[in-house]
């Protein structure tokens, strides 16, 4: 009995209830979810269109925030094709024009593949906090699952999206659906994840929706993930441009 | 009586050489005049069918909707057929697919790393069809600065501005970085095999031009065209035909088709109601021809602005629809405005010239009063005075008019084919949807070689006709009196 007590006394403490969480701490936990030292990512990209839908395979490779280098597999057009990021950098590589052509400007708007995501989204990983400031704003039940109505304005400049509205799910601790707005307060993107599963000691979703609201009749986008590895050593070498040639 | 009427025109330089004079200047002028109308106006709606409307064209209803965002994901498919269907139907056009572009031009160094980059808006155009008349129309052979023209899939012609922009040269190699059909970021290496100007003001400021081939390997769009251009085999823009052809197009082929796709669907759907299977087959053929004509009538496909939630997405909007030049932007005012014009500045002109010519006529005629008291005199009926006096004036008329034509439309063939070149001007008023030619030509149409006679030969006529009634006024006891002075 004794050692009932010091364990349920040992675990409020170490996990403390989630009902009494706040803002900056849900949203560190999301991070710590969502991110790690470096994931290694085989995926594949649902791409809806308005007359045909494509899947794109893909393999990443990512160490932090600022290395990311990920190989395009199939369909016959894209395999060969590669990005590399490097910090605030992105570099293409595409095997027919033989050409290395950095991703800049307006270009960083453009989507990624012809899916619902653009360069900009893929660019912009840092964790949460680090961006935003959040506010709970209430409480929903969304699927029958208790959720946290979270608002994150952004606190650095030059945001694609100055502000966020996220359901983040208490027992997850993850942002289920999301809204993505602009300065103005117009809706421009919408995300959703699904299939949490526990990988690794983490809840981490096996499946994202994204859905351009500013493309009339778009069907969105999904980016499943086959396979997830965190924290496995990647070599320096993976993020050189020199790699973008082989 | 024509030869003996015609030595005494000759003889007297003061009845015959001025009145000549005054006919020629006069109906050269009038034939230039008009030819020069027709010609500059031609021109205008060419460049403007060259470049962004063809005489008619074909694009699905979803690409209308959105042409300025050059939407190539709702591109035309399965060209051939369509390109097919349309020469049958209309054969005195001819079509060619066409893909428009945008994107960046980037050229590399040695390094292959980026050393200049562009946007560039891009035509992949027919070249390599057997019946492809894209040169003759786009007149390469006349604007081509340097190199030569597109033989192989990758080769392309930059517009010298752009070209210059990127310190490009024929040979070099430029990678363009666009969006696939799909939307997909992609890039593509092209090989500058030449350089152009269209003389067309800044409309070819960002230009560049591919054969069709490479636009489709580009962009991923096989068997796919943003467009298909129609132009009239004689290059002439028709307005009458081109509205005519449009309204059939869009009625036969375009709405039937519409129609069977939504047929299509509201069938798709009602089938899940309950008690779908119980209904016989007459109605359910019925049923849902009325659901899409009453979706239709109530604008309900595509409507989210006025039906929200209610608005039903429309299966056709990839229907091929037809739109004639006069449909693009301001074109249509324009297109009326300038049919009125040049009929109002015609007709203006044709008065003028008439009243110039009638008052010579009547000139000509009175002073002549003296001659014509004399031969009435000498026992000469008023009546073939005064047929004499017609007979003259025709036959100064038609010869007038006969040399004056032919100045006319040779100094118009001149200006048909070296212009006139009003750059500067033009500069500044050419645009993407309006391309405004640098050097205006004049146009010899058919019309010019018998314009001139209405008042070169009408005008003398009745301008002698009128001065000619006096004689009828004249009373034998008034002509011996003058006689006698």
């Amino acid at each position: 009995m004794k050692n009932i007590l010091i364990l349920f006394f040992l675990s409020s403490f170490l996990f403390p209830q989630t009902n009494q969480m706040n803002a900056d701490n849900i949203i560190k936990a999301i991070d710590k979810n969502l991110n790690a030292e470096s994931r290694t990512i085989t995926s594949k990209m649902v791409v809806r269109g308005r007359r045909s839908s494509r899947t794109i395979k893909s393999k990443s490779w990512v160490v932090g925030t600022d290395l990311a280098f990920t190989e395009y597999l199939s369909p016959p057009r894209e395999a060969g094709t590669k990005m590399l990021k490097l910090g605030e950098k992105l570099y293409t590589y595409s095997p027919q024009t033989d050409r290395v052509i950095q991703i800049s400007g307006h270009m960083l708007r453009q989507s990624v593949m012809g899916s619902d995501m653009s360069y900009n989204d893929m660019m912009e990983d840092r964790p949460i906090e680090e961006l935003y400031k959040a506010t709970i704003e209430g409480s929903a039940k969304v699927d029958g699952r208790d959720h946290w109505i979270i608002v994150l304005d952004a606190k650095v400049k030059g945001l694609s999206y100055p502000k966020r509205r996220s359901w983040v799910d208490k027992e997850y601790l993850l942002p289920i659906k999301e809204e993505l707005y602009a300065k103005s307060g117009k809706l421009l993107k919408t995300a959703s994840l699904e299939g949490i599963k526990k990988i690794q000691g983490r809840w981490f979703p096996s499946k994202f929706v994204y859905k351009d609201e500013l493309k009339r009749n778009s069907k969105g986008t999904e980016w499943i993930i086959d396979n997830i590895e965190f924290n496995k050593k990647i070599p320096d070498s993976r993020f050189s441009k020199a790699l973008l040639r082989k | 009586m024509i030869q003996f009427l015609a030595k005494g025109l000759i003889r007297d330089r003061s009845r015959s050489l001025f009145p000549l004079l005054a006919i020629i200047i006069t109906v050269t002028l009038v034939i230039f005049g008009i030819g020069f109308m027709e010609g500059a106006m031609n021109n205008f709606l060419h460049s403007t069918a060259v470049i962004s409307t063809g005489h008619v064209k074909v694009v699905t209803k979803a690409y209308k909707k959105e042409s300025n965002q050059l939407p190539n994901d709702l591109a035309l498919f399965d060209t051939k057929n369509i390109i097919q269907t349309l020469g049958d139907m209309y054969p005195n056009y001819f079509w060619t697919p066409r893909i428009t572009f945008g994107g960046l031009l980037d050229t590399p160094d040695q390094m292959g790393e980026t050393k200049e980059q562009a946007p560039v808006f891009a035509f992949g155009l027919d070249f390599f069809s057997e019946k492809s008349r894209q040169v003759e129309i786009w007149e390469l052979d006349k604007y081509l600065i340097s190199g030569r023209l597109p033989k192989n899939r990758d080769d392309a012609l930059l517009s010298t501005k752009l070209a210059k922009q990127l310190s490009v040269n024929v040979g070099s190699s430029v990678t363009l970085i666009g969006s696939t059909m799909d939307n997909a970021f992609t890039t593509y290496n092209f090989n500058i095999v030449g350089t152009f100007d269209l003389n067309k003001g800044q409309a070819d400021r960002q230009m560049m031009l591919v054969d069709i081939s490479g636009a489709r390997q580009a962009l991923d769009m096989v068997d796919a065209a943003s467009e298909i251009f129609g132009y009239h085999n004689s290059l002439y823009y028709h307005d009458d035909e081109a509205v005519k052809i449009r309204k059939h197009f869009n009625l036969t082929y375009s709405d039937s088709i519409a129609q069977i796709l939504r047929n299509e669907e509201s069938k798709n759907i009602l089938s899940y109601m309950t008690g779908w299977n119980k209904i016989n087959t007459i109605e359910k053929n019925k049923l849902p021809q009325q659901r899409s004509i009453a979706l239709s009538d109530n604008q309900m496909y595509d409507n989210t602005e006025e039906w929200e939630e209610l608005s039903v997405e429309d299966p056709s909007v990839f229907t091929p629809t037809m739109i004639a030049l006069r449909d693009a932007s301001q074109l249509a005012s324009m297109v009326d405005f300038s049919n009125v014009a040049m009929g109002v500045m015609a007709g203006i002109f044709l008065v003028i010239v008439m009243v110039v010519l009638w008052n010579m006529g009547l000139m000509n005629g009175l002073r002549r009063y003296g001659e014509i008291g004399l031969r009435l005199a000498i026992g000469e009926s008023k009546g073939q005075v005064y047929r004499s006096m017609i007979s003259e004036a025709a036959l100064i008329g038609f010869v007038g008019t006969l040399i004056g034509t032919i100045f006319g439309v040779s100094l118009t063939y001149y200006v048909q084919e070296f212009g006139i070149d009003y750059s500067e001007a033009v500069n500044q008023i050419s645009s993407s949807n309006m391309v405004v030619p640098n050097v205006f030509y004049a146009k010899v149409t058919p019309e010019l070689y018998y314009i001139g006679f209405i008042p070169g030969v009408l005008a003398t006529v009745l301008g002698t006709m009128l001065a000619g009634l006096a004689i009828y006024k004249r009373e034998m006891s008034q002509l011996f009196k003058e006689l006698e002075t």
